[in-house]
């Protein structure tokens, strides 16, 4: 079995946060991690290679940085990881970032794609199920578990107040939850060999049929009108009280607010 | 792709079980303000099987129009049918803008169709208002009218970005549950309805549901509740939140909490309140030992009235409390329970 993960590189929120001039990320002024989302989707498919034996690739799109969390990946038990890179790329918004993703996926073999929820930094949860319209293959999103059964996958798809177990035929898309599982360490035998290991560097010229007109900031059909710290609503009374003074306290708030 | 035959509000009108789930009514509340701004019609999308019957309380809420997609096919949501049917009407009717429910259906409905028809998506949208993109004049580009510009948080609260699709359509946004009010009900409005075909050819992407599990709540939503006893690690212990819930059962409330509470085992998942949990805006919201990490705040900072109880006066919950008290919640909520028992029975 072959299977593709998809994992970014994103800024660690504690981090604080730059942008660019333009309104776009400043991702070169920041620290980074593997989006958590990610990882567990990495886990998911590392426990799939322990379990019925299968080739881990790893694929992410960033800055040539980013080959950090493919070394990682590796260092976890990933096979091989590829980094699309390229200039032109940048700024892409979901819809470019898919189209770009599923372009580089089209030149490898897969059974499974493996992708996160969603990363912490845009919050979106689009490229995965995006990916997998532009590949044509099913999506199943919100895994909370996965199983292998001949030529299908078994997941529970999580919705608010319920799971459905779904069947899917393969080739088929997975978007992963950070609650699948607890990602495991890299090991110091991991690290040495990925450290050693050969990253495929991807370009522009690298992706299989993908219009110029579909990629990077050009390409992608949202725009960033404006962004900004956001402006948080005041603080308001603060009082340090004893129990009956703070009762009393509440107790006049509430009725001056008409609430009781 | 010409822009200009684009025309009409049109929302996805969510249902489970077939019951129509409250974010569509948020959604027509939200695209009536939108039709007004652009002079048209708010058109619903009703996906489901045996469904037809839901359409007038669609109209009651603000629909003047609604598409019925009736096929056994969309009996339980699943991506495939539901993308094909959705993404059908779309290319049928053009619509300018397209809302869809930032849902665990929405959020994977959305970017699938927002692919399929080749336009953006912006996701999670907390403010959509009509307006000029760019919002400035920029000498060299021509600066478009009537736009949608949809407005939302990222970096777990930390930014806010608003974003436009100028040259694409439909606009289309995925929507965050509990920030868009829906309208007070017109009873016995009735709109326009229109059943819609696609037809369907089931493939390998229609997958298969063999088993639907559902968890057992019996507790209100806390998304609908009018006050919120929101309870956080500093609770200290599961059976604490006895005091929460004797507090919120003597002003006909609802206990939430935070994650730090959900991670610890000691309530469900669906009473958390916070980025990864539930965004709510009760009249009034008790945060009692919360400290008020960035996520937790921007699911519940749009509460009418905050009022925070925390032992550490630093916490950040403070910052966005319209009344803090430090103090002591396991001598606090008791007495303060107890109070408003005699306040109400005396006011009866």
């Amino acid at each position: 079995m072959k299977i593709v993960v998809c994992v970014k590189q994103v800024p660690d929120t504690k981090g604080g946060v730059k942008f660019n001039p333009d309104g776009t990320l400043d991702r070169g002024a920041m620290l980074t991690i593997m989006n958590p989302d990610d990882k567990a989707g990495l886990e998911a498919a590392l426990r799939l290679k322990d379990q019925y034996g299968a080739e881990v690739t790893v694929v992410t799109m960033g800055l040539p940085k980013a080959e950090e969390v493919l070394r990682e990946a590796m260092a976890m038990g990933a096979d091989k990881g590829v980094l699309v890179t390229d200039r032109v790329l940048g700024g892409a918004d979901t819809w470019a970032t898919s189209t770009t993703i599923a372009g580089a996926i089209r030149n490898l073999e897969y059974d499974l794609i493996i992708t996160g929820r969603q990363a912490i930094d845009g919050d979106t949860a689009q490229v995965g199920p995006q990916i997998s319209e532009h590949l044509n293959i099913p999506v199943i999103s919100y895994a909370q578990d996965i199983k292998i059964e001949g030529d299908s996958v078994i997941v529970e798809r999580q919705y608010e107040d319920r799971y459905h177990v779904v069947k899917a035929k393969m080739p088929c898309l997975i978007t992963a939850l950070s609650e699948l599982n607890e990602p495991r360490y890299m090991t110091p035998g991991g690290i040495f060999d990925a450290y050693k290991a050969d990253i495929t560097v991807w370009g522009r010229a690298d992706l299989k049929d993908v219009d110029d007109a579909n990629l990077g900031l050009k390409g992608s059909p949202t725009k960033i009108a404006k962004a900004s710290d956001k402006v948080r609503k005041g603080a308001g009374e603060k009082v340090t009280l004893d129990a009956d003074e703070a009762v009393s306290y509440i107790v006049d708030k509430l009725k001056v607010k008409h609430v009781i | 792709m010409n822009l200009e035959e684009y025309k009409g509000v049109y929302v996805f009108a969510q249902q489970v079980d077939n019951e129509i789930s409250s974010i569509a009514f948020e959604l027509l509340g939200k695209a009536k303000d939108l039709a007004k701004d652009l002079n048209t019609e708010v058109t619903a999308m009703l996906l489901g099987s045996g469904i037809k019957g839901l359409a007038d309380q669609l109209a009651e809420y603000g629909a003047d129009k609604v598409i019925v997609v009736d096929d056994p096919e969309l009996k339980d949501y699943r991506t495939e049918p539901y993308a094909h049917a959705l993404a059908s009407i779309i290319n049928q009717y053009k619509p300018e803008i397209v809302l869809v429910g930032a849902t665990a259906i929405g959020r994977d409905l959305g970017p699938r169709v927002s692919a399929r028809v080749a336009t953006g998506l912006t996701a999670d949208c907390t403010v959509l208002e009509i307006g000029d993109f760019p919002l400035q004049a920029v000498p060299g580009q021509e600066q478009l009218h009537n736009q949608l510009l949809m407005t939302r948080p990222a970096f777990g609260g930390n930014t806010i970005a608003t974003i436009a699709c100028p040259y694409n359509r439909p606009q289309m946004a995925t929507v965050r549950a509990g920030v868009m009010q829906r309208i007070e009900p017109v009873k016995g409005a009735k709109a326009v309805v229109e059943e819609f075909n696609p037809g369907f050819t089931p493939d390998n992407k229609y997958v298969e549901i063999l088993d639907i599990v559902k968890s057992v709540v019996d507790t209100v939503d806390i998304m609908d509740a009018k006050i919120l006893v929101s309870g956080g690690r500093g609770v200290g212990s599961p059976e604490n939140f006895k005091l929460l819930e004797d507090l919120a059962e003597v002003l006909g409330g609802t206990v939430s909490c935070s994650r730090a509470v959900v991670d610890s085992g000691w309530k469900p998942k669906d009473l958390q309140v916070g980025q990864t949990g539930k965004t709510v805006r009760p009249n009034v919201y008790f945060a009692i030992g919360i400290s008020g990490a960035i996520q937790h705040v921007a699911g519940m900072e749009e509460s009418d009235i905050i009022i925070a109880i925390n032992k550490d006066a630093d916490a950040p919950i403070f910052d966005v409390a319209d009344y803090g008290i430090v103090g002591d919640l396991n001598k606090i909520v008791p007495k303060l329970t107890e109070t408003l028992k005699a306040e109400i029975a005396a006011a009866k």
